[in-house]
């Protein structure tokens, strides 16, 4: 019966190209050569990783100087996921941290292994895992995740200005 | 109503396919037009900006173009998911508003990110119309089969249209499409969606066009000439094809009227016909001549569409032969959705 | 230059639910939009102009869908604008509504918005995977689950203050018969136990994804002082925007919040938004957003906006009642959370939010906020004129 219809499904499908534009190249080329290339605003000095769109946003300047940063960092903050979603293939609970890379002014985010959720902490010092050389592509999933290092935890000053 | 005025007018270089992100296309265009006015970020205080995510495929795209802004401190800031020329009516109105007097407001798109002909059907009802994917070319040929089976259009018309732009094309280095061609030429080739042939459609192009717009105390400053907004309105119709008349549009007639296009006569008319027979359509819905006024000067969105920011572009080269003396009164106009669905239009003034 | 009053004289919302099935979008924008107007005993005739907002158009797979939207709002032959400020939408649309009111442009003017997120696949709509971060976030709530955990750390919160704004907003929301959670089950206890899902943020602290539109009838001084019925005069709108992430960027108290906030209370004549505002509507997606944006708003000192929350200030019957509805964490449509708050600030000042109505609410706060909490938008409404 036509009047049983409440809902129809119209599946859509459209392909898009996607440009990364040129400000993000190098950091694209650094991850498949597993470098961590950040960029500094010429107006602020300030390094960012991923340089984003080539471009400061609190300045709106393309960003200048190629940095390398890391490969250690400190995480700022972070939070324990507990919920499997779409695609998931972590084992919950896993950490989804923001990292401040050495050298970088702003965080950025990435999976904690190698330690238990519980004992991750504010200001634990971390470095990245990387897949096999073979694998490499133009893509922060070159990093497995990160680990603990081992060193002493940063001050919470040291990167309160990061939250 | 305060007078607001029309003081700059940049637009980034139109491309087939830009590798830019929307970021950096934008960036440029700021400071550009920043220089143009001679003013610095924190003379504007308020920012309005027109895309659409489906343009990029990416939810919330605007969102990035915060960035390009240099918003520190923060912004009075907002968007509209419409051509950028409605960002620029939202900031007309702020500034009516008293809270604003300065404004920049700034359209930007990536037409080359996706099939466009196929992503624009979206806009129609998603449960019975665009399930069929008409595809967005085939809409219009639809309304230009109206228009002539009216008697209101014809082919050599719509060939003449595609010439004169084609032969403006060659004056503006901006453009996708030129080659001077005279009609009888253009009507030897085939038909692509009949009535429609490849030259009466626009030349889809990845863009930015941005605009300041202020008030009378500061206008001088800023530009020798500036272009004043006399009138400004915008009207929309059923979207329904099936209730239009589409050899007409009712909405851009409405819009034109309350804008106050035919108080006096019209030197110089951008108008956003992104298909050859719309010039004709809006010209006798909006009540302009075409004998006697000059029409698309730039070209038009025939020989560059930088979808989101072709409109505001109509915008802004309305004001360019204001703010150059050659022309006293120009209308500026813009539209979206199938068939001249969304009308938007305003009268300018260099006096 | 002076500005033409503005006042809000229809409100209309739909039951919010998971999966409003039984309607279409234009169904769904239609039920607020019927009862806006004839709470303002007004027809769509009687209208000037219309401004739409909703969050992005992939959550229902329609672009601009208020070019289609036209023709079940019989908007043929009127303005029709549309905003899009990401979740503070439903906010800027009210704004920008207000405007072409305050303006002087337009006497009769409404504003709708919706989200029909059972229409699309959000999930689909949201994960376009860009090679600048890793998908790691699990969700909305993953994203905003460091900020929270930031909040506590700088501010010293005790755990349970999340629960705490959860069960009073379940429990307001069993007032409200348009909330789409009625779940009257909740104490604190029960709260506390409830799983970390994005520790340090709890299920019961999280929001629902809802089916809802809201319209609200803005009218002029003039066409506003002829109607009989009570109105919520707009004293003041503002909105201010920062970019997602830069260096250095507080992402806790975001310095465009309080900027919007020293903004809409020095228009509106408020120099003690404590003792002057009655009722806040705060767009409170996860429940530890009360706290910080209740120091944002500088309702509460730095770090002390969680003992006003323990000591029970923003309860219905506290000092600051917030979210007398049940808020974003009862109901949330995406695109209409932000006007949904707009609107019940206005239904408190106009003394018609029926079972949840603060008692002699005069003055109210509607707020909503965006993206990586980077838009804000604000307005102050009264039972006077300002
Ligand atoms: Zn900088």
């Amino acid at each position: 019966m036509a009047d049983d219809i409440l809902r129809i499904r119209t599946p859509i499908g459209i392909d898009y190209t996607w440009s990364s534009g040129p400000g993000s190249v190098v950091y694209m080329r650094g991850l498949e050569n597993g470098k961590l290339i950040g960029r500094r605003c010429p107006a602020c000095e300030l390094v960012y990783f991923p340089p984003r769109n080539g471009i400061c946003p609190r300045c709106g300047v393309l960003l200048a100087a190629e940095v390398e940063v890391g490969p250690r960092g400190t995480i700022t903050t972070f939070c324990i996921v507990n919920v499997p979603f779409l695609g998931q293939t972590i084992k919950i609970p896993y950490v989804a941290a923001t990292i401040l890379l050495d050298g970088a002014d702003i965080g950025m985010q990435h999976l904690i292994q190698e330690c238990e959720a519980a004992d991750v902490r504010m200001g634990m010092r971390v470095e990245p895992v990387w897949k096999d050389k073979s694998e490499w592509t133009p893509s922060l999933e070159n990093i497995l995740y990160y680990k603990p290092t081992g060193e002493p935890d940063a001050d919470f000053d040291v990167y309160a200005r990061h939250l | 109503m305060r007078d607001v005025a029309i003081v700059a007018y940049i637009e980034g270089q139109n491309t087939s396919a830009t590798t830019l992100s929307p970021v950096e296309m934008i960036v440029p265009v700021v400071h550009e037009i920043l220089n143009r006015a001679n003013v610095q970020r924190s003379d504007i205080d308020f920012w309005c900006h027109g895309s659409c995510d489906y343009m990029t495929g990416q939810p919330f795209s605007f969102v990035s173009a915060v960035d390009a802004l240099g918003a520190w401190p923060p912004i009075m800031e907002s968007h509209v998911e419409m051509d950028g020329a409605w960002a620029l009516y939202e900031a007309w109105v702020k500034i009516q508003t008293g809270e604003a007097n300065t404004a920049l407001v700034f359209g930007n798109g990536k037409s080359s990110a996706g099939d466009m002909n196929r992503a624009l059907t979206l806009q129609l009802d998603p449960y019975v119309v665009a399930p069929l994917w008409p595809g967005f070319r085939s809409l219009e040929a639809m309304g230009a089969r109206a228009a002539i089976d009216a008697g209101t259009v014809t082919e050599r018309q719509m060939a003449d249209v595609v010439s004169r732009s084609l032969r403006d094309a060659a004056d503006n280095p901006n453009v996708l499409a030129y080659g001077y061609r005279d009609a009888d030429e253009l009507l030897d080739e085939p038909m692509t969606a009949n009535p429609l042939r490849a030259h009466d459609c626009p030349a889809m192009a990845d863009g930015v066009a941005a605009i300041i717009m202020t008030t009378a105390d500061r206008a001088l400053e800023m530009c020798d000439r500036p272009a004043w907004i006399r009138g400004i309105d915008h009207r929309i119709d059923f979207q329904n094809l099936g209730l239009r008349d589409l050899s007409r549009s009712n909405s851009a007639a409405l819009a034109s009227y309350h804008a106050g296009v035919t108080k006096d006569k019209v030197d110089v008319a951008e108008l956003h016909a992104t298909y050859s027979h719309h010039e004709i359509i809006l010209a006798q819905s909006m009540g302009i001549d075409r004998s006697t006024t000059r029409m698309m000067p730039s070209g038009g969105a025939l020989v560059a569409n930088p979808l989101m920011a072709a409109g505001l572009a109509r915008f802004g080269q309305a004001a360019r032969q204001i703010f150059k003396g050659n022309a006293d009164r120009a209308v500026a106009h813009a539209a979206q959705g199938a068939c001249l669905q969304q009308n938007i239009v305003a009268v300018l003034e260099g006096n | 230059m002076a500005l033409h009053r503005c006042a809000v004289v229809g409100v209309g919302q739909t039951h919010h639910t998971s999966c409003r099935g039984d309607v279409s979008i234009a169904g769904l924008v239609r039920e607020a939009v019927d009862r806006a107007l004839l709470d303002a005993n007004m027809t769509l005739a009687d209208i000037d102009a219309i401004v739409i907002g909703k969050a992005p158009d992939m959550l229902e797979g329609v672009m601009m869908p208020e070019l289609w939207l036209t023709d079940s709002l019989a908007a043929s032959g009127k303005p029709l604008f549309r905003v899009h400020t990401a979740g503070s939408v439903g906010g800027s649309t009210a704004i920008v509504a207000a405007q072409h009111v305050m303006s002087g442009l337009h006497k009769r003017v409404l504003t709708i918005a919706f989200e029909k997120q059972s229409d699309g696949n959000a999930m689909w709509a949201l994960s376009v995977p860009l090679p600048f971060s890793m998908p790691v976030h699990a969700g909305a709530g993953g994203y905003f689950s460091p900020i929270v955990r930031s909040y506590i750390r700088r501010s010293g919160a005790p755990s349970h203050i999340g629960a705490m704004v959860a069960v009073k907003d379940r429990t307001n929301a069993l007032k409200n018969p348009y909330a789409h959670l009625h779940e009257d089950h909740w104490t604190l206890e029960k709260a506390m136990e409830s799983p970390m899902l994005w520790d340090p943020i709890r299920f019961v602290e999280t929001c629902p994804s809802s089916d809802g539109a809201i319209a609200l009838v803005l009218a002029s001084e003039d066409v506003a002082d002829k109607m009989p019925g009570k109105k919520a005069w707009v004293h003041s709108t503002a909105m201010r925007s920062e970019p997602t992430m830069f260096a250095g960027r507080n992402q806790v108290s975001p310095r465009a919040g309080e900027m919007c906030a020293e903004d809409v209370f020095r228009k509106a004549g408020i120099t003690d938004p404590l003792k002057q505002i009655d009722a806040v509507e705060m767009y409170v997606p996860f429940s530890w957003f009360e706290p910080m944006w209740l120091e944002n708003l500088g309702f509460a000192p730095k770090d002390q906006g969680w003992r006003f929350v323990e000591d029970g200030v923003t309860e219905m019957t506290g000092a600051l009642p917030v979210n007398a509805s049940g808020g974003v964490l009862s109901s949330n449509p995406i695109g209409a959370s932000g006007m949904l708050r707009f609107g019940e600030a206005a239904l408190q000042v106009m003394g018609k939010a029926g079972e949840h109505q603060i008692d002699g609410a005069r003055t109210a706060l509607g707020h909503a906020y965006g993206g990586g909490s980077q838009f804000f938008a604000m307005w102050v409404v009264g039972s006077e004129k300002n």
